[in-house]
C-alpha cells in the first residue's frame, strides 16, 4: 500500500484529544482488576520459596476441605504439553514454557514460582487456603548469575535442553538455551587496521519494568466457552497461549482486553490467566485473580541483566574500523532471552564495515525475563556507546563528531544484512550539535554525557474494521490494546483517509471475537502495522461508499472519485451529480445494497528503525554520592508523529525509565537466591521529584512504507539513557564506570578509590 | 467473625457498609462499594494510585482500615466532577496529554486537587515534591507537571 507521503494533514500530527480521555480522568476507564460478576470467587496463588526444589509432593486436602474453598489447582490439573519451540501459526513462542512457569510440573525454578492455586469466596479464605497447603520441597542447588551458570559443574535447570548454535556439538544438558551471531566484513583485518583499540568489560542489573497495575484477569468458564477479561498487551496471543495450555479449540476462548495500565513487555506473557480459567472449570463460577506488587515483582517480568563485552578499533580521524561484542543475558528460568536483538541493533546505529557480534541466552534461577522496551538492546547499547565516548576523549574529538564519521545513512547495511531505507540519524546528531543544551556552560561537580541508540521494530499481523452508521459517523474496531494513546492515532487517519470530523470516529478494542487475530501491542508496531490495517479498512470504506454514489447517480464505478470527505464525479463528462458526502451516502445505503463498511487483515511488513540520540547534564554530590539530573534533551527520528503529544510521552518515559535502570534500579538477590526487594519502596523507580522536564526534539524522516510516514517510536527511547547518564556522571568526577546502576554507593566507593 | 457497621461520607453522599477488620477503606471502595476508580499498585503506600482524601487529608486508601473511616468525608476520583462538567485538572490532562496508560490518573488528580486547594500557585519543584508519592511510569512526569502548573495559573485567572 506504500504511496506518496503527503505532509499537510487535518487530523495527522495534530494534538487531537484522546477518544478514552473522559473515561480515563474520571475513574470511568475498567482496568484488569476492575470488574465484578456475580458469584465471582478470589483467586490466589502460592508460590515458592526456594530458588530451586523438587517437588516431592504436594498435600492440598486441607485446603480444600475449607469452608468458602471452591477449587484447589496444582500442575496435576493441567494437561503436560510437549516442548514446541514454535511457530504456533503466528505466535513464535514455546508454550510449554509457558505453562511451566504459569505452574511448576516438577521443580521449581524461582523464589516466587507457582505451585498451587485456591479459589475461594473471599480473599481471606484464599489465604488462609494457601498457607493449608502442604508442600514437600528437596532444595537444589541454584545459580543466579549467568556466567556462573555456563561454567561446568554448575547447577543445571533443564536436563533436556541442549544448546542451539554452540561451536563444538553437544549432547550435554546446559543451561545456555542458544548462542546467535552476526557478522559483516573480516574484524581481525579491521582491528589490525586502527590506531587504536579499546575492550571493555560492563554489567547490569535486572531490571523490572514497573507497570504501576499488577497483572490480573477474571475468568467465566462454562461448558459452552470460555470468557477471559485481562490486562493484556495482546488478547489474541493470551487467547492461543491458554487455549495450548489448557488443550482447548481456540474459538471456544474470547477474550477482552481491559484497560491496561502500563505494559512495556511485561504483559505480553500469561500467568495467572490459565490458572484463572481452570479454576473456573472446576468451581463453574467466575474466578478473579489479581497478583500483589509482591508478585509481580517475584514471578513477572524483568529484563536479563547482563555482561557485556565491547572491543571497537579506530584511526585517529574517528572512523571505525572494526567492532565485536558479546552478550551473556539471564534469561530467568526459561529461554528467551532477547539476545538476538541485542546482536541485531548493538551496533546498528553506525555504518561500519567490520563487526562480529554473539550472545548466550542462559537460563538462570530467576523469573522468567519478558521484554521491556527496546528488549534486549540497552544494555549492550550500554557497553558500545560507551566504549565509543572512551574511544572519543582518547582520539581528542567530540563525541558527536565521532559518531557522525560513523552515522548509519540511506543505503547503509547493518549486521544482518539489512539495508536501511531513509533514516535520520545524522539529522539527529547535527540536531544536538546545534542545540543550545549542547553548548551551555557547567557548573562544578556537573556533567554531560551522550549517547545514540537503535531499535529495528516491528510489523507482523493487525486487523481493523471500518462501520459507517447511518449517520455517517464511523465505529473503528481494531485489536490492539491501547497502551499510550493509540486511539488517538488510529482515529487519525481513519478521519483522514474518510475525510470526516476525527470526533465522528469511534475507536474501539474489539475482543477476540470481534476482528481478526491481531498481535501484540509491541515492538511499537500498532501505530505502524495497525495503523496500516486502519488505513486500510477505511479506503475499504470508501471503495464501497464510492461505488454506492456511481449507483444513485447511475454512472459506473470508476467514474467516481473520493475527494475530501464526499462522493464526486470522476470528471466532467461523468454528469453534473452534486457531491455526496459520508453521512447522505450512509442515509441511503439501506436503499443501495446494506450498510457501509471496510475492512483489512494484513501482515504489515516495511517497518523502519529509528534512531535516537540523548544528552544530559547531571551534578553528583560528592559527600552522598546522589545524583542530580539537571538537564535532559531526547533527539528522534521518529518517521512521522501521528500524534505528537502522545510521541512526545514515549520518548519522554522512555527516558526516565532509562535514568532509573542507569541510577538505582536492580534486582537485588541474597545467597539463597531469593529476591530482596520486591516492592517499590526497596526497588526504587523514578519519582517526580527525581527528574526535570525531559525536553524533546523530533525529527521527520517518514518512512516510505507507510501510508502515513510512521516509523514506530516507543522502544528507542530507553536506549541511549543508561552511557549517557553513566557518562555523564563519569565526566562530572573524571571516572569512568562499567557496572550498572551507578548508584550512590557506588559512586561513593569510587569517589575514594580515586583519592577524593 | 462479624462484619463491621461502619456510616460514612463518601463524594457527598451518605454511605453505608460493611466491612471485615482486616479490610483496607482501598478494599472497601473497590469490592464493597465498587468505586473502582481508585486503584491498587502496590498495597503498601509506595505508589500513590490509591490515594483518595479523608476530610480533606490526602492519604493511601490501602494505608488506612475500612473501619477508620466512619463518621469522615471521603472524596475519590469519582467525585472529582460537578456532574459532566470536568475538574479543570481533568480537562487539562486531556488537552495536554499528561497521561499514557492512566492507571495512575486518578491518584495523581486526587493529589494535584489537593495541592492546589492549599498552593494555587506552587512552583515547579512544589509541584514535583507533592507528587513525589504518585509513581507514573509511562510520562516520566513531563506532561503531568505541566499540566498541573498550566491548571494552577489557568484558575488563578478565573
Amino acid at each position: 500500500m506504500p504511496d506518496e507521503v503527503k505532509t499537510e494533514y487535518k487530523w495527522v500530527g495534530k494534538r487531537n484529544p484522546r477518544p478514552d480521555g473522559v473515561d480515563k480522568v474520571t475513574g470511568r476507564a475498567k482496568y484488569g482488576a476492575d470488574l465484578y460478576l456475580p458469584g465471582m470467587l478470589t483467586g490466589k496463588i502460592l508460590r515458592s520459596p526456594h530458588a530451586h526444589a523438587r517437588i516431592k509432593s504436594i498435600d492440598t486436602s486441607a485446603a480444600a476441605a475449607l469452608s468458602g474453598v471452591k477449587a484447589v489447582v496444582t500442575s496435576a490439573d493441567f494437561p503436560d504439553i510437549p516442548k514446541s519451540p514454535g511457530p504456533h501459526g503466528p505466535i513464535i513462542f514455546d508454550f510449554r514454557d509457558f505453562s511451566w512457569n504459569m505452574m511448576a510440573f516438577d521443580k521449581v525454578l524461582y523464589d516466587g514460582h507457582a505451585v498451587a492455586a485456591v479459589a475461594a469466596t473471599s480473599e481471606s479464605i484464599a489465604r488462609q487456603a494457601l498457607k493449608l497447603i502442604k508442600v514437600d520441597y528437596e532444595v537444589l542447588p541454584h545459580v543466579i548469575d549467568p556466567v556462573a551458570a555456563m561454567q561446568p559443574g554448575a547447577p543445571i535447570l533443564h536436563e533436556d535442553q541442549i544448546t542451539e548454535g554452540a561451536d563444538e556439538k553437544t549432547a550435554k544438558p546446559s543451561n545456555v538455551y542458544r548462542i546467535p551471531r552476526g557478522e559483516k566484513g573480516d574484524v581481525e583485518k579491521g582491528f589490525a587496521e586502527a590506531d587504536i583499540v579499546l575492550e571493555r568489560e560492563f554489567t547490569t542489573k535486572a531490571v523490572h519494568q514497573g507497570y504501576i497495575e499488577p497483572h490480573a484477569c477474571v475468568a467465566d468458564a462454562s461448558d459452552d466457552g470460555v470468557e477471559l477479561f485481562c490486562t493484556t498487551q495482546g488478547h489474541f496471543v493470551f487467547r492461543s497461549a491458554c487455549a495450548k495450555i489448557l488443550d482447548m479449540d481456540i474459538s471456544r476462548i474470547r477474550v477482552t482486553a481491559s484497560e491496561i495500565g502500563g505494559g512495556f513487555g511485561g504483559k505480553n506473557n500469561v500467568y495467572g490467566e490459565p490458572v484463572a480459567i481452570r479454576l473456573s472449570q472446576l468451581a463453574r463460577r467466575p474466578v478473579k485473580i489479581v497478583m500483589s506488587r509482591d508478585e509481580v515483582f517475584r514471578a513477572t517480568g524483568p529484563t536479563s541483566g547482563a555482561h557485556v563485552r565491547v572491543k571497537i578499533g579506530a584511526r585517529n580521524d574517528g572512523t571505525i574500523t572494526a567492532a565485536e561484542g558479546e552478550v551473556t543475558y539471564q534469561a530467568g528460568a526459561f529461554k528467551g532471552a532477547s539476545v538476538g536483538a541485542a546482536v541485531n541493533c548493538m551496533f546498528s546505529p553506525y555504518d561500519l564495515e567490520n563487526a562480529k557480534v554473539w550472545g548466550y541466552d542462559v537460563c538462570v534461577n530467576r523469573p522468567k525475563v519478558a521484554a521491556y522496551r527496546a528488549p534486549g538492546v540497552p544494555m549492550a547499547a550500554f557497553g558500545v556507546e560507551s566504549v565509543i565516548n572512551e574511544l572519543a576523549d582518547e582520539l581528542g574529538i567530540d563525541p558527536v563528531e565521532m559518531r557522525l564519521k560513523n552515522a548509519a545513512k540511506e543505503g547503509t547495511q547493518n549486521i544482518m544484512g539489512l539495508k536501511y531505507g531513509p533514516i535520520g540519524f545524522i539529522d539527529i546528531l547535527e540536531a544536538m550539535k546545534a542545540h543550545p543544551h549542547y553548548s551551555a556552560p557547567l557548573g562544578e561537580n556537573q556533567g554531560r554525557g551522550i549517547a545514540a541508540g537503535y531499535w529495528l521494530h516491528a510489523g507482523g499481523i493487525s486487523c481493523a474494521s471500518v462501520n459507517v452508521s447511518d449517520d455517517g459517523t464511523v465505529t473503528l474496531i481494531e485489536g490492539n490494546p491501547d497502551i499510550g494513546g493509540s486511539r488517538a492515532s488510529m482515529a487519525a487517519m481513519v478521519a483522514e483517509e474518510l475525510g470526516i470530523d476525527y470526533a465522528s470516529v469511534r475507536p474501539i478494542i474489539g475482543d477476540t471475537s470481534s476482528v481478526g487475530f491481531s498481535h501484540l501491542t509491541a515492538g511499537s508496531r500498532v501505530t505502524f502495522a495497525t495503523g496500516m490495517a486502519c488505513v486500510q479498512a477505511a479506503r475499504n470504506a470508501i471503495k464501497v461508499a464510492s461505488d454506492r454514489a456511481a449507483k444513485i447517480w447511475g454512472v459506473s464505478e470508476d467514474e467516481v472519485v473520493w475527494e475530501d470527505g464526499h462522493a464526486r464525479p470522476a470528471g466532467a463528462n461523468v454528469g453534473d451529480h452534486k457531491p455526496m458526502s459520508l453521512a447522505e451516502i450512509a442515509a441511503k445505503a439501506p436503499m443501495t445494497g446494506g450498510p457501509i463498511a471496510g475492512h483489512a487483515e494484513i501482515n504489515a511488513t516495511g517497518q523502519g528503525p529509528a534512531t535516537g540520540a540523548h544528552l544530559v547534564d547531571v551534578e553528583v554530590d560528592r559527600k552522598s554520592g546522589y545524583v542530580t539530573v539537571l538537564r535532559y534533551t531526547v533527539f528522534q527520528d521518529v518517521g512521522r508523529a501521528i500524534s505528537p503529544d502522545y510521541v512526545e510521552g514515549q520518548l519522554q518515559g522512555g527516558a526516565v525509565q532509562g535514568i532509573g535502570w542507569a541510577l538505582n534500579e536492580e534486582y537485588i538477590y541474597g545467597e539463597d537466591g531469593c529476591l530482596q526487594n520486591p516492592g517499590f519502596l526497596d526497588y526504587r523507580v523514578p519519582v517526580a521529584s527525581d527528574v526535570p522536564m525531559i525536553d524533546v526534539c523530533l525529527i521527520e524522516v517518514p518512512n516510505p512504507n507507510h501510508p502515513y510516514g510512521v516509523r514506530g517510536v516507543g522502544e528507542t527511547p530507553i536506549v541511549p539513557p543508561q552511557a549517557a547518564v553513566v557518562n555523564a556522571v563519569g565526566n562530572a568526577l573524571g571516572i569512568r564506570f562499567n557496572d550498572l546502576p551507578v548508584s550512590p554507593p557506588k559512586i561513593l566507593k569510587a569517589i575514594k578509590e580515586a583519592g577524593g | 467473625m462479624a462484619k463491621h457497621h461502619v456510616t460514612t461520607t463518601i463524594n457527598g453522599d451518605e454511605t453505608e457498609f460493611l466491612c471485615q477488620t482486616e479490610q483496607t477503606l482501598l478494599d472497601v471502595l473497590r469490592d464493597e462499594l465498587h468505586l473502582t476508580g481508585t486503584k491498587e499498585g502496590c498495597g503498601t503506600g509506595d505508589c500513590g494510585a490509591c490515594t483518595v482524601t479523608i476530610d480533606g487529608r490526602l492519604v493511601c486508601s490501602c494505608l488506612v482500615l475500612g473501619v477508620e473511616a466512619e463518621g469522615h468525608a471521603i472524596e475519590t476520583i469519582e467525585g472529582m466532577a460537578d456532574g459532566d462538567t470536568l475538574h479543570p485538572l481533568q480537562r487539562n490532562f486531556i488537552d495536554m496529554a499528561a497521561l499514557q496508560c492512566g492507571i495512575c490518573t486518578p491518584g495523581v488528580l486526587v493529589a494535584a486537587k489537593n495541592l492546589l486547594e492549599r498552593n494555587p500557585d506552587p512552583s515547579e519543584t512544589e509541584v514535583r515534591y507533592w507528587l513525589a508519592g504518585n509513581l507514573c511510569r509511562c510520562t516520566g512526569y513531563d506532561k503531568i507537571v505541566r499540566a498541573v502548573m498550566d491548571t494552577a495559573a489557568k484558575m488563578r485567572g478565573a
